[in-house]
């Protein structure tokens, strides 16, 4: 942590730390604390005194079924999404491992929607499915299937899903393809000398090697689909038809902002700050425990 | 390869050809979409080939009004607006990350490991999870439509602050010592040692962060009411929802083009600083 041959204490390491901690007291430690503090009080309807509540609005959200429904949709969609590009990404990258000639080009052409804002990609495919105009619903057309996301839940649903999973894809083919190639070659080819093809070799040998890689995924990916899919949503559903894809962040933004209910909105805050830091304690065990080859 | 079979061989490129195309479809129907004229973009079904009227939307986008019948600012005020904001994050976390690894692993003094996990801390609060107070700080200090509060709240970061550590940690302890025996003090250390010795991870962060505060969507959303200070990204939104009125399409998409190039540039010229970054900042 610190080096054994180091300064002596003297003002200056004050002075070097403290734009980081003036920003994170003002910006980041402050707010939060005015978070916690706003979720033990309820504002009256003309917003001229408050009271404090303690625990109150933590009991209406429990009880609040638009938002345990909230939370059932945001696992569904969180796990939905894991699973879409984790999957995609997993397949891409056992078959670009094997390649050697062009191995750069499929890299390149894989990884660049990294780069792609979410709201972005929500915006592209939301034009692609456009009711009237879009590619997809003109060929569902013929296959019987008349795509109205603006109507629709479930379609919808389906439609932030795929966004989001495609904007994701790129970030879990990059750790896998790394994962797959810090492989030992010795490992593979003893197996293919007892006779393993490469369906078996990756199902027996590849796949529980990355097993790390795809537990540290699925976290991170977790907290992409709970966090980051902030501006998809909002650009393509904007929490709709009714409620149908109102994931929790999308909420606290809604009734923070628009709803301008303070208190169950910084409750809401609150929540969604001990689902981050559990993710993160999870994500840093693992780290540590990380296994070698 | 291990063994030489063709038809695997050829399955693996198949594989991987339609993956690529799967991939890349929703950007060449934008692409499309910006090469037609607004007419030809309003008749189902849409072309999957170019048209000719890219360099006309171009124009139309970059220095036209916008939409007809909104008030938006000029695409490239947008472009420059992001410009700004993208390096001005990436600057400011690198250098105040940069200053506080450097206390943190080279000073001995009272409340370093207190700083250490405040720090470390705002790891777990992302701006999504305190919108509402964070906006409030920021209005109450005047920072509204200003750069000032497009970049400054995001700037404090742990990740960088970590990684950096990290590489201050493998730094021999002998490279100190004989800067010290030849009269150098910390900050001459700092400066002519630690920082040329840091130069590809500042880089390779700095592709990362780049693309970080290029597509930064709901902060500017929240603290830009000045159309003057729009930035691309935060521009599609309010471009959708004027779609329902008049749908120029081929405007629309034109930007949202525009919007994705420069980061999708750093990502592909600058590929092995970008998956160093990625996978430093990460793990």
């Amino acid at each position: 942590m610190l080096k054994r041959v180091h300064f002596p204490a003297s003002v200056l390491p004050y002075l070097l730390v403290a734009p980081q901690i003036v920003i994170t007291l003002v910006f980041f430690i402050w707010p939060a604390s005015q978070a916690m503090y706003q979720s033990f009080l309820i504002e009256d309807a003309f917003g001229l005194g408050t009271e404090f509540v303690w625990f109150e609005n933590f009991q209406i959200l429990a009880t609040d079924h638009h938002y345990l429904a909230s939370f059932q949709r945001t696992a569904v969609f969180s796990v939905l999404v894991a699973a879409l590009s984790m999957g995609f990404a997993l397949i891409l990258a056992g078959f670009a491992q094997r390649v050697v000639r062009g191995a750069m080009f499929y890299r390149t052409m894989l990884i660049w929607p990294y780069a792609v804002a979410p709201v972005l990609a929500g915006a592209l495919w939301v034009f692609m499915f456009n009711p009237t105009l879009g590619i997809f619903p003109y060929f569902l057309e013929f296959a019987g299937i008349t795509w109205n996301h603006y109507l629709n839940g479930p379609q919808a649903m389906a439609l932030v899903i795929l966004a989001a999973a495609w904007k994701q894809v790129a970030y879990n083919f990059l750790f896998y393809l790394a994962a797959m190639q810090s492989i030992p070659n010795s490992v593979i080819e003893a197996a293919a000398i007892d006779g393993a093809g490469p369906a078996r070799r990756f199902w027996t040998i590849i796949f529980p090697l990355i097993s790390p890689t795809t537990f540290f995924l699925l976290v991170i990916n977790m907290v992409y689909a709970f966090f980051e899919t902030f501006g998809i949503i909002h650009a393509v559903t904007q929490g709709g038809p009714g409620t149908s894809t109102t994931i929790l962040v999308y909420k606290v933004f809604n009734d923070g902002f628009v709803g301008l209910d303070l208190g169950g909105s910084a409750a809401q805050s609150v929540v969604l700050m001990v689902l981050v830091i559990a993710m993160t304690v999870v994500q840093f065990r693992f780290v540590e425990r990380k296994v070698a080859y | 390869m291990v063994e030489n079979r063709p038809l695997t061989a050829f399955l693996t490129h198949l594989v991987l050809i339609l993956g690529v195309i799967a991939i890349a479809l929703p950007v060449w129907i934008t692409f499309v979409a910006s090469t037609h004229d607004e007419l030809r973009m309003n008749q189902a079904p849409l072309p999957l080939w170019p048209g000719d009227y890219f360099l006309v939307n171009m124009k139309q986008t970059l220095f036209g009004s916008g939409l007809s019948g909104t008030e938006s600012a000029p695409v490239w005020l947008m472009l420059l607006n992001s410009l700004a904001m993208a390096l001005m994050i990436s600057t400011g976390k690198i250098a105040i990350s940069l200053l506080s690894a450097f206390a943190i692993v080279y000073f001995k003094f009272p409340f370093r490991m207190g700083f250490f996990w405040m720090i470390f801390i705002t790891l777990m609060l992302p701006v999504e999870v305190r919108i509402l107070p964070t906006f409030e700080v920021v209005a109450n200090l005047g920072m509204l439509n200003s750069y000032w509060g497009l970049s400054i709240p995001l700037i404090a970061s742990a990740t960088a602050t970590f990684m950096f550590r990290q590489v201050f940690l493998t730094v021999p302890d002998e490279l100190l010592e004989s800067a010290r025996i030849d009269g150098a003090g910390p900050l001459r250390f700092f400066f002519d040692i630690l920082l040329p010795l840091s130069r590809t991870n500042i880089a390779a962060l700095f592709v990362i962060l780049f693309i970080f505060g290029w597509n930064q969507y709901l902060w500017p959303l929240l603290i830009t009411t000045d159309t003057s200070m729009t930035t691309i990204v935060m521009s599609i939104k309010q471009m959708l929802e004027a779609a329902e009125q008049s749908p120029q399409w081929n405007i629309i998409m034109t930007t949202a083009l525009l919007a994705m190039i420069p980061p999708v540039f750093v990502v592909i010229a600058m590929q092995k600083l970008f998956v160093q970054g990625l996978t430093e900042t990460d793990k």
